[in-house]
């Protein structure tokens, strides 16, 4: 068992505090990602939980025990950071074997161990090379290789993807989603992406300048984020803000737009075509075809500009007034202080 | 025209430029005026003690030649001589009186000729003393110095490198208060004269007890500014990320210095190597303080000795210059790369 609790975590360097106060609990097997901005704070956390930073206030607790003052060798977490961090003049096979050797682990055991991660990753072939001359997914996976050797408590990814290529991203994040259920470790993870962050956790944090903005399933932050931030953060492309005066103009959605309203969520992907009258009209600005779809800019009565995700044959020309509407359970109703509102209590 | 074409290739021309014949001038005028004074040493080294006496003096080592003339045991010096009658013979002579010497002909030792000595001139061949140098380890307890030196050049490179990439791991990697302070005030020292400070390390060097001992010399100098400014400047470079993912791998700050850091460090403790050995090689005034036992001369220190008072024996001197000359050049040849890096680096020299 290895869980990962954070209470009212703080964190401040000299006069510039970092994070503000994070609670968290993580359970035995999780794939927890951290997702933020950048300079949100997300990084300075997984760096506390590895115990490279340590915290101004609050308790950090592995498996139940407060660990804030213990080194973090001692902790059990293994960390693969952004740039893989590879010792560049040793082997594959001394880059992993090394956390071993300190831990005065006997040789052979060391050996086992290696063959059996280098295998896992396909890394057999590559063990006599040094890093200079892998490739950039090559090195991922030493990285990866190096922090499963130790057969750690929690692994913690320091955005590990941020340095591949887009088609490799895609490949290495599936791989690594594999390697979790085959391990059934403990994952933290951090990125900016909220692409990964959809795609490969079981439980996403959205971190806003160093507190938590919402912690749920990718399903429960797409379909109900908590307030604008995480509405337009997760999701790709970015949720549409419509004011709610525009939305209430229109009579097949009036009903579902509250009077303490402000803003009106709407994603790209949820409007349909529909006849004059029956949802807002829009003049289109320009259309991107990318195959499938086609992402049309476009710009409501009062200037709003809304983007549109629709089905790749419509053709659509700049100019041209459209009009679009979007079922009632799509609409993501916000007050002015930027928090849901939910359907309930409308 | 090969040398043509390598002069010409500064800038792809097809002609010389203003600057690169100006260029060029001052390089062949640099050469000269710092080259011709080791190349005149390293003939001289060669010459025997007589012909480094010689007037005029002669670059190339040349030795007066010498016949076995029948009837004499010692072979005789040969000269040119210029006969009454105009004719030149090469004659061998017996001996000299005032200014007439007793010349003979090597092909008839019976006849003797009464010639001025301003009408001969001696016959010279080039001829290398090899035994100024081979005669040097048997003499002047030789081997002595030469290991006093290697062993302070050696010894206190090894600790310099050591002592100094520690401080300069401690400088670069870690956080604590007054960081800034200490790098500055081990930056301060550059602007102290050694010589200022001998004195006192003279007194510190007698109260421990390490006169005339080579740990004398060696200890004093092994923490340097430049070093330690060389290789923190070098390790700033190193990616902390390294000695974090280190530190979550379970190496101990030791090991992740022993480990890590000194093996990425060796392009810079190379330079500061190369640095180390030319200080300790060359140094004079140290040893001297220190060092006032003959057998624990180092060669720099020999070398001053064998200017004697009355006497100075040059052919060995000069001998002994070019091998106390040849492990510094021999650095310099095969490191110069690392060395320009290093100047590059650091900004020191």
């Amino acid at each position: 068992m290895s869980t990962l609790e954070l209470r009212a975590l703080y964190k401040k360097f000299d006069q510039t505090s970092v994070i503000h106060g994070v609670d968290l609990q993580v359970a035995h097997g999780e794939f927890v990602v951290f997702v933020g901005p950048s300079g949100c704070g997300k990084s300075t956390l997984l760096r506390m939980i590895a115990g490279l930073d340590s915290p101004t206030d609050g308790d950090l607790l592995i498996d139940g025990q407060r660990v804030n003052d213990v080194g973090a060798a001692e902790r059990g977490c293994a960390m693969v950071f952004q740039s893989y961090a590879l010792y560049p003049h040793m082997t594959v096979y001394d880059n992993m074997a090394f956390g071993l050797e300190n831990a005065k682990v006997p040789r052979a055991e060391i050996e086992r161990k290696v063959h059996e991660a280098a295998s896992l990753l396909r890394l057999d072939s590559l063990l006599q090379r040094r890093p200079t001359q892998l490739s950039g997914g090559q090195r991922q996976r030493v990285a990866i290789g190096r922090a499963i050797v130790r057969n750690p408590k929690i692994f913690l990814f320091d955005e590990p993807l941020s340095n591949l290529d887009a088609e490799l991203r895609v490949s290495m994040r599936s791989e690594l989603r594999e390697l979790h259920q085959r391990l059934g470790a403990t994952m933290v993870y951090v990125t900016h992406d909220q692409v990964e962050a959809m795609t490969m956790a079981d439980k996403i944090v959205v971190l806003r300048a160093g507190l938590v903005e919402q912690v749920g399933t990718p399903v429960a932050l797409y379909e109900k984020p908590c307030n604008t931030f995480v509405a337009g953060f997760i999701g790709s492309p970015r949720m549409n803000f419509v004011p709610a005066a525009l939305v209430r103009a229109c009579p097949a959605l009036a009903a579902w737009v509250p009077s303490q309203a402000h803003q009106v969520g709407i994603r790209p992907e949820h409007w349909l075509a529909c006849g004059p009258g029956e949802g807002l009209s829009m003049t289109v600005r320009h259309a991107e075809y990318m195959g499938a779809q086609r992402l049309v800019h476009a710009e409501l009565q009062d200037q709003t500009r809304v983007e549109l995700l629709v089905d790749g044959e419509h053709a659509l020309s700049a100019g041209q007034t459209i009009h679009m509407r979007v079922a009632e359970h799509h609409l993501h109703v916000f007050d002015a202080q930027e928090q849901r509102i939910e359907r309930a209590a409308v | 025209m090969g040398w043509m074409n390598f002069l010409l290739r500064t800038r792809g021309r097809q002609r010389l430029d203003w600057t690169d014949v100006l260029s060029y001038t001052y390089l062949v005028v640099g050469l000269f005026t710092m080259f011709a004074p080791v190349v005149w040493l390293v003939m001289s080294s060669f010459k025997t003690e007589a012909a480094i006496g010689q007037f005029p003096p002669t670059f190339m080592p040349y030795t007066q030649k010498t016949v076995v003339v029948a009837g004499h045991d010692k072979p005789l010096p040969l000269f040119t001589v210029t006969l009454d009658d105009g004719r030149k013979r090469e004659m061998a002579q017996v001996q000299r009186m005032g200014i007439m010497a007793t010349m003979v002909d090597p092909a008839a030792p019976e006849e003797r000729v009464q010639v001025n000595i301003r009408q001969r001139e001696p016959v010279n061949t080039l001829k290398f003393a090899w035994g100024n140098y081979t005669e040097l380890f048997g003499k002047f307890t030789f081997g002595t110095y030469l290991w006093n030196s290697v062993f302070i050049t050696v010894v206190a490179t090894v600790l310099t490198l050591l002592f100094n990439s520690m401080a300069a791991f401690a400088l670069s990697k870690y956080k604590f208060r007054g960081q800034k302070g200490v790098f500055f005030l081990i930056i301060a020292t550059l602007m102290i004269p050694p010589t200022i400070i001998l004195v006192p390390v003279f007194l510190v060097i007698n109260h421990v007890g390490l006169l005339n001992s080579l740990w004398g010399v060696i200890l004093p100098a092994v923490a340097t500014p430049t070093g330690v400014f060389l290789l923190r400047q070098y390790m700033l470079t190193i990616p902390d990320e390294l000695i974090e993912a280190a530190r979550m791998d379970h190496a101990s700050e030791w090991r992740i210095y022993w480990r890590i850091v000194l093996p990425l460090s060796a392009p810079a403790l190379a330079v500061l190597a190369i640095f180390s050995v030319m200080w300790r090689w060359n140094d004079f005034l140290l040893p001297l303080i220190v060092l006032s036992k003959n057998e624990f001369f180092t060669l720099q220190l020999a070398l001053n000795s064998f200017q004697g008072e009355l006497n100075t024996q040059w052919h060995y001197l000069l001998a002994m210059t070019v091998i106390t000359l040849l492990p510094v050049t021999l650095v310099f040849a095969f490191l110069q790369r690392y060395i320009t890096t290093g100047i590059a680096g650091a900004g020191v020299k």
